[in-house]
């Protein structure tokens, strides 16, 4: 939390938005971005993504202009904090089932329902919350302090604990009138903001399983066993090797799909393949970087086995790794197999 | 009021020096360049005066080479809104008198009214360019400030004058100050800074381009010449007294003092 405004001062939330005080960058530079924050702790950068692409995000693309001059900037420099309400207790990979609804009474909206599993949610001044009215998902604004709002935090977790998630409950929340996402209707709102997300955890996995490698390669050539390094070994040199490629094609899976995306022309089905790949390669690495560093491997003075468990989250939250495959088993098929 | 911030890169400060065969210079091969300590202080100050609305400008002034728009452009990307880079190639052999020259020139061109500088370049330390720029340019010079107010055209300059007590300097625009460590505590560059310095030209003069003969700079120009450069003596190896007891070890301090080092 210390960390936020500093954060907002070097203008990394929101970076790839143009205008409204954010930088402007480009997607790969967004991505780099992600990929340095994540060699830290996924925690971090879970942060920025819920920031600037699940809440920044939506009110750039879907807000009215009002609404971009009232949070964007304030955003951008990290004085007020977002967070997304989309997935429910019940709902998860099915949010097209929600329950949370919205009605209209004459100069306001009343919510009804609740949200879990949501960064930043306690700390959040703004939540861009998903919601059905008249049977339609649409995009509300609903601020800390709004009658029938709270956010109470979630508590015994073994993995993010850099990062604070939260339920949101609304009983009668009744915001204003203005405070509706004017730019978009159904599941193609809350999709639009998880492809930024997705995409950036593809560089940012990449960043986890860096610090894991460098780890790994460190601690290997400074433990001796058998009068050798480590490192020494082939079955080690062996494991590093596979690290280093595996890392080596995410990088390349990240970056084309950076550069097509600059252009505007990256699919969702890429940011499903690249986010499926990245994050299920840096979860391996992590679990070899643990075996590497033998029973030192599972104490806080090595990064690994809490890179390990926040990428047991990162596997499972912005679409899972079953769900990413069977979207791209939908587009090679043409058949969906969700259902 | 434009501000004028003098700008030198040097050799990064953990960087081993060695010095060149003819003895002429260093060898700059390898080596990473920063920007000089002191004058990112006077780039700080500099900005803060243009975030306080005291500055409608911030333009760097340097002496360099093409290698040296990397700092350059780290100051514009944190907020700087203008740059001069006189062309190293046009002022090459100079001595601190001719390159003041070219920064006094630089300024004029400009149109800046207050210049700030480091009070002293980390790898020369000769400390001169500013107070020949002052001299140069006609301005009085406060130099090795610690604490800076700017109010209308007035100066108020805050000195560190040993023993505890701060020397207070007032003065008016136009003028050159000075900055010493403990002024503020420069910014970094931000990610929409380093995106809008991107759009920012660098100006690239030669010394005549600013109206300077060949006389004025470069070897013709200099009052001093470099006749060679040395690295200190390497270091005596140090010993260390061995003896049984505490007065032993006294003792033969005292005599190696005497009949070695014979400095009692």
């Amino acid at each position: 939390m210390h960390l936020v405004p500093e954060i907002g001062e070097m203008g990394l939330l929101g970076a790839n938005i143009e205008g409204y005080g954010c930088a402007g960058l480009s997607n790969v530079a967004y991505g780099l971005i992600c990929q340095e924050l994540e060699r830290g702790d996924s925690g971090l950068r879970s942060f920025v993504s819920v920031q600037g692409s699940l809440a920044m995000h939506p009110i750039r693309s879907f807000g009215t202009e009002a609404q971009r001059l009232k949070y964007l900037p304030e955003m951008a420099a990290g004085r007020m904090i977002g967070c997304f309400g989309l997935t429910e207790p019940d709902f998860g990979s099915n949010p097209g089932g929600m329950l949370t609804k919205a009605v209209d009474d004459g100069d306001s909206y009343v919510l009804n329902g609740a949200k879990m599993w949501i960064t930043n949610g306690t700390l959040a001044h703004v939540a861009v919350v998903w919601a059905k009215l008249d049977g339609e998902i649409r995009g509300f604004i609903v601020e800390k302090g709004d009658p029938g709002f709270s956010a109470p935090e979630m508590h015994g977790k073994h993995s993010l604990k850099a990062s604070v998630t939260s339920e949101l409950v609304f009983q009668d929340c009744r915001i204003p009138k203005d405070r509706i996402l004017p730019g978009v209707k159904g599941l193609r709102g809350p999709f639009s903001c998880l492809n930024n997300a997705r995409f950036g955890i593809s560089w940012g996995a990449l960043g986890a399983a860096m610090a894991c490698y460098h780890s790994a390669v460190e601690y290997s050539k400074t433990r001796i066993q058998f009068d050798k390094p480590i490192a020494s070994f082939q079955l080690i040199q062996m494991k590093l090797a596979w690290m280093l490629r595996e890392i080596t094609k995410g990088q390349l899976l990240a970056l084309h799909a950076g550069r097509i995306k600059d252009k505007g022309e990256l699919i969702p089905e890429q940011v499903s393949l690249a986010k499926m790949n990245n994050v299920d390669i840096a979860l391996q690495i992590a679990r070899t970087a643990r075996d590497i560093h033998g029973a030192n491997g599972i104490l806080d003075e090595y990064p690994v086995m809490r890179h390990m468990a926040n990428l047991e989250s990162v596997y499972t939250y912005e679409g899972t790794h079953d769900i990413h495959n069977l979207i791209l088993g939908r587009w090679i098929t043409g058949i969906q197999a969700f259902t | 009021m434009k501000v004028g911030v003098l700008l030198k890169q040097v050799p990064a400060s953990d960087t081993i020096i060695k010095i060149n065969p003819d003895k002429t210079g260093i060898v700059t091969a390898g080596i990473k360049w920063e920007t000089n300590p002191y004058d990112e202080l006077a780039l700080e100050a500099a900005l803060q005066l243009k975030d306080a609305g005291k500055a409608t400008g911030v333009v760097v002034l340097t002496v360099g080479a093409a290698d040296a728009d990397a700092r350059v452009r780290d100051a514009l990307s944190r907020g700087a809104t203008e740059a001069i880079r006189v062309d190293e190639a046009s002022v090459v052999g100079s001595d601190s008198l001719g390159t003041a020259r070219a920064l006094a020139a630089a300024a004029k061109a400009a149109g800046v009214e207050l210049i700030l500088a480091g009070k002293q370049a980390i790898d020369t330390d000769s400390a001169a360019v500013p107070a020949m720029v002052a001299e140069l340019l006609g301005w009085p010079q406060v130099s090795v400030v610690t604490g800076l107010t700017v109010d209308g055209g007035k100066i108020t300059a805050e000195r560190n004058a040993g023993g505890g007590f701060i020397e207070v300097v007032s003065t008016s625009v136009p003028a050159v100050i000075t900055c010493d460590k403990g002024l503020n505590t420069p910014r970094f560059a931000n990610m929409k800074g380093i995106m809008a310095a991107k759009k920012i030209p660098i100006e690239v003069k030669s010394a005549a381009d600013l109206g300077l003969s060949a006389g004025q700079v470069g070897a013709a120009g200099a009052l001093v010449e470099e006749s060679g450069l040395e690295l200190p003596p390497p270091r005596p190896s140090s010993k260390i007294i061995q003896g049984a007891t505490p007065e032993a070890k006294v003792k033969e301090l005292v005599r190696l003092l005497r009949d070695e080092a014979k400095v009692i």
